[in-house]
């Protein structure tokens, strides 16, 4: 029997601009579930018609400018608009005054963040005013004249000045639920931990080691700036085109603020150019908004680059203090930690980074014995907020720095001793959770030690040395002199999903009809495509599960209930398993048709397990008992269904005891590196990698992700790093020039060895994958650096001054 | 904002003798970036695309007439012999892309002390030509060209023509330092060129002080030493302590400041490493070729 | 101003473009060509590369005035370019051989009839688009680079594509996608 044609129809979301676009993309194979399908909006990728969020363009539309605060922290003793506003070419021009309602502030958890600033700014680049134009140029020019008194205040910047007793307050009065925990009001949240009997383990320790560490602010970088299009609708509503990782909860915070009920305000997700924390919170949607409803024109925003780094949540750079001990036999004894995440002017996810940094303070070893202590400050620095592996990463840099002096000082191989102590499946973590899926790190350490290592001196041709290979690459820095190798490993642990008791739910709408004489499958939920591959997924789950070979995935939009957020590695898991729940539904739903119509013909329609495949109805064994032709003829079946994983619980607010989270991944990479030891320049060989996948729904993608998230941990490790003038608390390499992201000449190859060992409470055994790579990268890159140089190396990103001690 | 755009090199002589305000823009990789980000709203663009004469080149005698917007990765390809320094120099500026579009002059232009042509001019010894409606062309020094952070010996009526780059009589060297492996803006920079004809070495120093500069004591103090030693004749190997001599006068010569690219001390470091190796690929490379000569002869 | 110039070989007119425009700005919103993208607007990322009389640049450092009376060649348009290219090289690959570059077991509705480059089938095919952002400027310096070096180290690859900067991908699929046309090239010659 020929195998059916396999297509997948990706749709686009309406744009303005035209009728939605729609691309069909087919494979030769199945296309179900464990095969590397190919992204059906690739085609539209690759020929620059797929619409992202700064492509929209409407007819008579207009350019939003947002005017940002030029201090960090300030009271506003005035602002006057009217030069801007008596320009030609523009429309509008909006303060806090302006604002149609009284909610005037959103937030992910704590609404402290002001739309516009209201008579004070908190950090460097806060929105103070909008303005509306004809062409951005007029939109800046306006901007520009926009006259903004600013009283300075002294600025928060450091754990000293915010925890001082007579430290200035970043938010006055706070009503938010923390702080009734928290000791100091400019803590946002505060998780400590405790297990087991630390002082009775320290006196068992034959080593101790303690160390404290430095994690740079590091930025999101995703290549498509904060943009969208706000198109004014005739029932007084608005319709968004946004570039964002969960709709409806930029829906959940607008409305209120728009002062609209939350169906009159429709979103639609427009392409999204990589996100990776960076848009889960709001950036310009309120604003595109507000403008759109006071000029009733479209407006559309584009941050450039240097906005876009005002314009999002940074990952929190962390101060790290831990001590760990181990007995002369290389068995952990105990650890204490304190983590201080620098959580900026406002909260944004700050609570669940210190969630998570704490928990998952420990790293994926046994150690029964714990004091952990983890808080987010308020500063007058930047706002924090999600980013890749947020809390985890920090504190991975941290405990993996210390596996390393333990071992040193304990005379044993780093991977050896690693695996001495490695968690596994029934391992309790340190807030009591039962580790109850399967937890390979022993293994993953071997598998990654295993892979062959990279020649020497790839650099050394018959033409003479290729600097392309050497570090500093083509700046031409070194022959081979003063270069070293070294060599380091790491592995981490992130949950996957949301935590602590969050209701972390997605939805999905899978109908199913005939469409030209073959049986079409059409899904709709409102994930966030921001390249991860979901809509690939989607439609390898529908294959598998409903037995099409066409698929439709539909734009995403709030017309569908919510899919949560594109972030925690979750969306495969939730709005995968979403789908694949739907689909359940929807295929019950067709066979109770089937019965109902051919039940009479064949016994196996009553008694046996039945399966959709191939277009077909057929019992478990094989046999075809109809086409779904005929079963569905003009009959559509759909169904609209949320789905939950496992419920988790809050961490206790003393004990930090709890089962918070819901899937835990893991991931090892070694690191080889070539340093010029005189110049401080770094070369990485080679990053590869281990990680426990579960099942691969799309192998190809998989790997991907994993090469992805490796490279954003080798970028934090040797360049990338947002520098706050501790003086005034401003940025001073908002740009491209000055925060550097790896390029392809930095970045190594990256082998990669994926396991699958299924979780069973999981769809599919599947485990989130995006988030894991990320951790454990930096310190295999750390370690590796050290291992060439001998140093100790506590901070990161690493700078030349500090491995020529001119820093 | 106007947009000017002459057909030829009188016009646009002209244009800016009307109009001295007028910022020049071929490869448009600095005027361009402070346009987009709102950092400079000139009255007047001046195109100097159009303009063929700027994209050409000349091999003299003594040296090469290089076109102000002969863009680097022509130099990089085509005066990889006449040029080397330059043309290495070319190789670590920013990105294929920028290359195809940057070119000497906007360096010059600019002069700003992270331009990274700037040191293996000053190594290699150059003229800067500069032409104004009123004045005629005149040759500047290139020791002479750079005046200030960002400024120049140039006059407001003026436009850079081409630049005079002595033709390499010796091996040639170019060295960067930036924080990651392409794409980079200096952190410091270093060239250095070996002239056997004059005996003498010369050096430029990059992003370690307000302008480009050379490290005059340390040229004179290798000059000396090269001469005294019999250096240049005997073809020997430098000695480890000349070397370290020759470096630590180079990192003297810088007077950098701290910034979010580097730490002054880094840049001094940094500076004296690049001389020293510099120094030795360069001296390796004449001993070979003077071995080489020898043994043909 | 006015701006006259040829845009994947058709002639273009923008009225009323501001001075102070780059080439990028003058493609996205006054041609309705938004495909060369507007990540960092400084020359760092590569993303608006377009071809400029056939030489790569940033089209964000492109003022728009400069183009007038040239030739642009958009991510829009590569695949015209290339198979132009390909029928033009006397030795090169015929039209129909490049059919054969095709997705395979495409069935396409809507999508029929949409020719790829090789680089651009490839970029597909090897998983080296993730958010895509990036892609077309990298489509536009890696068909360039194989033009001139059909059969690329990993090397020179990551050279010719060094000003081109991809956050998601960890740039591995991409050197697989540019390693994968350059073989599918060979053999197609």
């Amino acid at each position: 029997m020929p195998s059916p044609k396999l297509s997948t129809t990706f749709e686009q979301g309406g744009t303005p601009t035209g009728a939605p676009t729609k691309i069909t993309q087919g494979s030769k194979t199945k296309g179900g579930i464990g095969e590397s399908t190919l992204r059906p909006d690739g085609t539209l990728k690759v020929t620059g018609e797929f619409a992202y969020s700064s492509d929209m363009w409407h007819e008579d539309m207009l350019w939003g400018q947002i005017l940002r605060s030029t201090v960090a922290h300030a009271e506003i003793v005035s602002i006057d608009t009217s030069e801007a506003l008596a320009m030609p070419g523009v429309y509008a021009v909006l303060t806090y005054d302006d604002l149609p309602t009284e909610v005037r502030h959103y937030g992910l958890e704590i609404r402290d963040t002001p739309v516009l600033a209201h008579g004070k700014v908190r950090h460097h680049g806060e929105p103070v005013a909008l303005v509306a134009a004809d062409h951005p140029e007029t939109a800046r020019r306006a901007a520009a004249k926009i006259k903004v008194e600013y009283k300075e205040l002294p600025v928060v910047t450091d754990e000293a000045s915010a925890l001082a007793p007579d430290a200035v307050l970043v938010h006055e009065n706070r009503t938010d639920h923390h702080i009734g925990h928290v000791p100091h009001p400019n803590i946002v949240h505060r998780q400590p931990i405790v297990r087991g009997d630390v002082a009775e383990a320290r006196r068992r320790a034959d080593v101790i080691v303690e160390g404290e560490y430095f994690f740079g602010m590091q930025d999101q970088a995703f290549l498509g700036p904060e943009s969208g299009l706000a198109v004014p609708e005739e029932d007084g509503g608005v319709h968004l085109y946004i570039a964002t990782q969960w709709l409806h909860s930029d829906l959940r915070q607008m409305a209120p603020v728009l002062g609209l009920p939350e169906d009159k305000v429709r979103m639609t997700l427009a392409g999204v150019g990589g996100a990776f924390g960076g848009r889960e919170d709001l950036s310009m949607q309120i604003h595109a908004c507000l403008l759109a409803l006071r000029t009733g024109k479209p407006v559309k925003i584009v941050y450039n680059r240097f906005e876009s780094f005002f314009g999002h949540v940074h990952r929190h750079p962390a101060k790290l203090y831990y001590e760990h001990g181990a007995t002369k036999d290389g068995k952990l004894t105990h650890m204490k930690c304190r983590i201080v995440l620098d959580g900026g002017a406002y909260a944004s996810a700050s609570p669940a980074v210190v969630g998570n940094a704490s928990s998952l303070s420990a790293g994926p070893y046994v150690i029964d014995n714990v004091d952990i202590e983890a808080y987010a400050l308020y500063t007058n620095n930047p706002p924090c907020g999600a980013m890749r592996g947020f809390g985890a990463v920090q504190a991975c840099f941290a405990y993996e720095a210390q596996m390393d002096k333990l071992a040193k000082k304990l005379g044993m191989d780093p991977v050896e001793f690693r695996r001495l102590n490695a968690m596994e499946q029934g391992t309790l973590m340190p807030t009591g959770q039962v580790v109850d899926s399967p937890a390979p790190v022993a293994e993953l350490l071997r598998r990654v030690k295993a892979m062959p290592l990279p020649p020497e001196r790839q650099w050394e041709s018959s033409e003479g040395p290729d600097v392309r290979q050497l570090p500093g690459g083509l700046s031409n820095t070194t022959h081979g002199e003063g270069v070293v190798r070294g060599i380091g490993y790491a592995v981490g642990i992130k949950n996957v999903g949301f935590s602590e008791g969050f209701d972390d739910y997605s939805t999905a709408k899978v109908r199913m009809e005939v469409i030209n004489g073959e049986p079409v499958a059409t899904v709709h939920t409102a994930m966030a495509e921001v390249g991860q591959g979901g809509v690939t997924v989607h439609a390898q789950i529908a294959r598998t599960e409903l037995g099409v070979a066409q698929v439709t995935i539909h734009p995403a939009d709030t017309q569908v209930g919510s899919a949560g957020s594109t972030s925690a590695s979750r969306q495969t898991y939730v709005t995968g398993g979403a789908v694949k729940n739907a689909c359940e539904l929807v295929r019950e739903k067709v066979l109770q048709i089937g019965r109902r119509k051919f039940g009479s013909y064949h016994p196996a329609w009553a008694t046996a397990e039945l399966l959709l495949e191939g277009g077909k109805v057929v019992t478990d064994g094989g046999e075809v008992l109809a086409d779904l032709v005929d079963v569905l003829e003009d009959e559509a079946v759909e169904v609209e269904e949320e789905w939950r994983h496992r419920p988790t619980e809050p961490f206790d607010l003393r004990t930090g005891q709890g089962n918070g989270h819901v899937q835990y991944s893991f991931a090892a990479h070694r690191a080889v590196v070539e340093v010029d030891t005189e110049l401080g320049l770094v070369k990485v060989i080679e990053l590869a990698c281990a990680q426990d996948v579960g099942k691969a729904l799309n192998p190809l993608s998989v790997v991907g992700q994993i090469q992805g998230g490796t490279t954003q941990g080798l970028g934090i490790a040797v360049m990338e790093e947002i520098v706050v003038d501790p003086k005034t608390a401003k940025v001073k390499n908002p740009s491209f020039t000055d925060y550097l992201i790896p390029t392809i000449l930095d970045t190594p190859t990256i082998p990669v060895d994926v396991l699958e060992l299924a979780d069973e409470h999981a769809p599919y055994g599947l485990r989130g994958v995006g988030e894991a790579p990320t951790l454990s990268s930096t310190p295999a890159v750390l370690a590796a650096i050290r291992n060439a140089t001998g140093l100790e190396l506590a901070r990161t990103p690493v700078r030349p001054e500090h491995l020529t001690g001119t820093a | 904002m106007d947009f000017l755009r002459p057909a030829s090199w009188e016009e646009a002589l002209a244009a800016k003798a009307e109009h001295p305000t007028a910022v020049p823009i071929a490869g448009g990789t600095d005027v361009m970036v402070e346009i987009n980000f709102d950092h400079r709203r000139p009255e007047y663009l001046l195109d100097l695309n159009r303009i063929g004469d700027l994209y050409e080149w000349e091999v003299g005698e003594e040296s090469v007439r290089l076109g102000a917007s002969v863009p680097y990765t022509q130099i990089m390809e085509h005066l990889r012999a006449e040029l080397p320094g330059l043309a290495l120099a070319s190789h670590t500026v920013a990105s294929p892309q920028i290359r195809n579009r940057g070119g000497v002059g906007g360096n010059l232009g600019t002069a700003s002390p992270a331009g990274d042509a700037h040191p293996a001019l000053l190594a290699a010894g150059a003229e800067v030509e500069v032409e104004s409606a009123a004045r005629g062309t005149r040759l500047i020094p290139i020791d002479a060209f750079y005046t200030g952070v960002k400024r120049n010996a140039l006059q407001p009526d003026e436009l850079i023509r081409a630049v005079h780059v002595k033709k390499a009589d010796g091996p040639q060297q170019y060295s960067k330092v930036g924080t990651r492996n392409a794409m980079v803006i200096a952190v410091c920079a270093f060239g250095l060129a070996l002239h056997p004809e004059t005996r003498t070495v010369r050096t430029g120093i990059g992003s370690a002080a307000p302008t480009p500069v050379r490290a005059q004591a340390a040229e004179e103090f290798l000059n000396a030493a090269l001469e005294e030693g019999g250096f240049w004749d005997k073809g020997k190997i430098i000695t480890p302590s000349v070397a370290k001599q020759f470096a630590e006068l180079c990192s003297a010569a810088c007077n950098p400041i701290d910034d979010v690219r580097g730490t002054a001390s880094y840049r001094r470091h940094a500076v004296g490493v690049m001389a020293r190796r510099t120094l030795t690929w360069t001296w390796e490379s004449y001993r070979g070729t003077r071995r080489a000569t020898e043994g043909a002869a | 101003m006015r701006v006259n110039f040829t845009v994947n070989g058709r002639p273009q007119e923008a009225d009323d473009v501001w001075e102070g425009e780059s080439l990028l700005y003058v493609l996205r919103e006054r041609l309705g060509l938004p495909g060369s993208k507007n990540a960092c607007e400084q020359g760092e990322c590569g993303s608006c590369t377009v071809r400029l009389d056939g030489v790569p640049v940033c089209s964000c450092l492109v003022a728009a005035g400069q183009v007038e009376g040239r030739d642009v060649v958009t991510v829009e348009g590569l695949a015209d370019y290339a198979r132009q290219r390909s029928c033009g090289t006397a030795a090169g690959t015929s039209l129909d051989e490049a059919k054969g570059w095709q997705a395979k077991g495409t069935d396409s509705q809507t999508g029929e009839g949409t020719e790829l480059s090789p680089i651009q089938q490839a970029f597909i095919d090897a998983g080296a688009v993730q958010c895509g952002f990036c892609t077309p400027g990298l489509l536009v310096a890696a068909d360039e680079m194989l033009e001139r070096n059909p059969n690329p180290t990993d090397a020179d690859i990551r050279e010719a594509l060094s000003g081109n900067l991809c956050r998601c991908t960890g740039y591995e699929k991409i050197m697989d996608a540019v390693r994968l046309a350059a073989a599918r090239q060979s053999e197609g010659v």
